[in-house]
């Protein structure tokens, strides 16, 4: 059975839909990133959960039973905010103590809880310090206590690590799926950072203009992207327009004087998509020519120029000669790191 | 070398010299205006309150404490100033209570209606006191009061409401001139309220009645107490509100400073006053405001 149900959720702000026709089933434990750029719709699908915001059309049904009528504050979920939105005229520990102190949790139950979880975020010894006394991390690790406190159903997290600086938000990253992990509550993750929405996530709901462009498993939505936006949202990729001949035995998607065998299904234009990084210089396929080549480090980014437009091949640099800027290539790839969609290129 | 060392020593001494003399010469301006428009009268008032004063000699400049005695003695004086900060006490409490909620209440309503009622709060500071004193006069004047004659008339009371000439009078007259530094002081702290605050505060369970008082409060208790800190000062200093509703039967230590130099001539007596009130009062802003920051230091931070 389905532990949180988004059943056809619409917000509408006047005459502007926000969200539309949004549906989701997220199961006991899992860890969803709602992602998206800024003003897709995903902090309001948040708000809507949390119950700061009333959906316009829709149901949200928590084990079965329905939210509308359940206020905010008797849902029972924890919430880390995009500011962390401590309290911060209490200490770390009476932050934390703050959502038992409102279920009547006794004292003594209060302090080893509040110890416990402070300990959980790694911040044991911190209980006395007041949040404006704390660097951004550790007023995180607070807020992600403070949720975390009170066993909540559902764990809500609104672009939490989003200020903080690059290495942090990557050690923290790793650790919050590991809390997650060990704690095993079910989690919401809004993020408009690609990176952290594969890294966390067990299932990713690609979201744009209101809608959801795709829900699947991190690899799933990478490789298998459904739409141009998601194949372009999430990392960098080469679309170009084809057609696939139908009446070629074997059937031959083309384009150009460029040509390889086709997959099953689609027919007729379409659009092909080949991730940068599955692109490799080869004897035969398609001609281009560089015209960039950056050095970052652990990879080669080569950006050139083929009758299909332009193309970003990406290379491990791996110690082979890579080929130079104004050089003649063949862009070449093995058949299933292609995906065709039907229609043409929209971008 | 040596001289040469000698000279290179005495002109660093010289530029030092000149880095020094830079700030006072640029501060000069404004010192002298503060020196001489503010030390200096002070300074004269002070030395007034210690002469000597008679119906027949006039001031005489001579340093006696009969004025301080005076004062510290009878017990008219020290009536007129319990009645000063009672009256400013109360007019702080009022405008606490009621200007608090309205700053929150502000804060809350959707950008037009805030707009509009924010110029509807501070659109009294645009009148003069007088005039806004004066209002109230009107209202409540003895018989000829509208309000008075439309509530007798209508046989809701027998006889005016005693507002002129009252200590009640004159505390709802001077909270009303006064409401706008508390709602500004307090609208103040609300700006630095994270916005999303209410609202982990009521993921975590607590009811709207627990977020204000566990919330929200504490944290603009510091402009509720910085209001208050302006609202006494304002009120224990007030002169035209007082003068208006109190008149000459209740007076305050402003309106008997000016009755000391203007109608008994006892310039002396008056400076006495005047001195003690502003002493008095210095004590008590200073003190508090040491109080609250030490009370508050994580909120003021």
């Amino acid at each position: 059975m389905a532990f949180l149900e988004l059943d056809r959720v619409a917000k509408q702000f006047g005459p502007q839909t926000v969200v539309d026709d949004f549906s989701l089933t997220v199961g006991k434990g899992e860890f969803i990133s709602f992602l998206g750029p800024s003003g897709c719709g995903k902090t309001t699908t948040l708000q809507m959960i949390a119950g700061f915001l009333d959906p316009s059309r829709g149901a949200i049904r928590l084990e079965g039973s329905d939210l509308a009528i359940v206020p905010p504050a008797k849902r029972g979920l924890g919430i880390v905010f995009q500011s962390y939105a401590l309290f911060p005229h209490m200490t770390a520990a009476e932050n934390v103590a703050f959502g038992l102190e409102m279920r009547r949790v006794s004292r003594a139950e209060r302090t080893d809880r509040v110890r416990a979880a402070l300990a959980m975020v790694g911040l044991a010894g911190y209980e006395e310090r007041f949040p404006r006394r704390m660097s951004g991390g550790q007023q995180q690790r607070v807020a992600l206590a403070r949720a975390l406190v009170i066993r909540p159903s559902v764990l809500l997290l609104d672009e939490p690590l989003s200020n903080l600086d690059a290495k942090l938000r990557e050690e923290m990253q790793i650790e919050l799926r590991q809390i997650q992990r060990n704690v095993g509550t079910t989690t919401i993750l809004v993020t408009h950072d690609q990176n952290e929405a594969m890294s966390l996530s067990d299932r990713i709901v690609v979201m744009n203009q209101g809608r959801i462009e795709q829900i699947g498993t991190p690899q799933e939505t990478y490789e298998r992207p459904v739409s141009a936006f998601v194949s372009q949202f999430l990392g960098k990729t080469n679309d170009f327009a084809a057609t696939v001949d139908r009446t070629a035995s074997p059937a031959r998607v083309m384009a150009g004087s460029w040509s390889a065998p086709a997959p099953a299904g689609v027919a007729g234009p379409v659009t092909v998509s080949i991730r940068p990084e599955r692109i490799g210089f080869g004897d035969a396929g398609l001609a281009a020519k560089i015209v960039t080549r950056v050095f970052q480090g652990n990879h080669w980014l080569f950006q050139c120029e083929s009758e299909c437009g332009a193309m970003i091949v990406i290379r491990q640099n791996d110690g082979q000669k890579q080929p130079a800027e104004g050089e003649a290539v063949r862009l070449a790839w093995r058949p299933e790191d292609m995906s065709l969609r039907s229609g043409g290129a929209s971008a | 070398m040596s001289a040469a060392v000698d000279t290179a020593a005495a002109n660093a001494a010289t530029a030092d010299a000149r880095d020094r003399r830079i700030p006072w010469a640029l501060t000069a301006p404004a010192l002298m205006l503060f020196v001489g428009v503010l030390v200096i009268p002070l300074a004269m008032t002070v030395m007034l309150s210690f002469h000597d004063w008679g119906q027949y000699k006039g001031i005489e400049p001579v340093f006696i404490l009969k004025n301080w005695r005076e004062i510290a003695t009878d017990p008219y004086y020290a009536e007129m100033f319990w009645r000063t900060f009672r009256i400013a006490l109360l007019t702080t409490l009022i405008t606490a209570l009621l200007g608090a909620p309205e700053a929150y209440i502000l804060n809350r309503m959707s950008g037009r209606w805030k707009s509009f009622f924010l110029l509807v709060i501070l659109g009294p500071l645009l009148i003069s006191v007088v005039a806004r004193t004066l209002g109230w006069a009107l209202l409540f004047g003895g018989n000829n009061g509208l309000v008075n004659k439309l509530l007798m008339s209508l046989g809701l009371i027998g006889a005016p409401l005693p507002f002129m000439f009252t200590e009640t009078g004159m505390v709802i007259a001077l909270a009303h001139v006064m409401m706008p530094f508390m709602v500004l002081s307090v609208w103040t702290a609300l700006q630095r309220l994270d916005p999303q605050i209410e609202n982990a505060a009521l993921s975590l369970g607590a009811g709207s009645f627990t977020i204000i008082r566990r919330i929200v409060l504490p944290q603009i208790m510091p402009g509720v107490l910085s209001g208050a800190i302006i609202v006494f000062s304002l009120s224990a200093s007030a002169f035209a509100t007082p003068a208006i509703i109190g008149g000459r039967r209740l007076k305050v230590a402003a309106t008997l400073a000016y009755d000391e130099f203007l109608n008994t001539l006892d310039w002396p007596l008056g400076a006495a006053v005047a001195v003690l009130l502003l002493v008095a009062l210095v004590l008590i802003v200073v003190g508090s405001n040491a109080l609250i920051e030490r009370r508050y230091a994580e909120v003021f931070r």
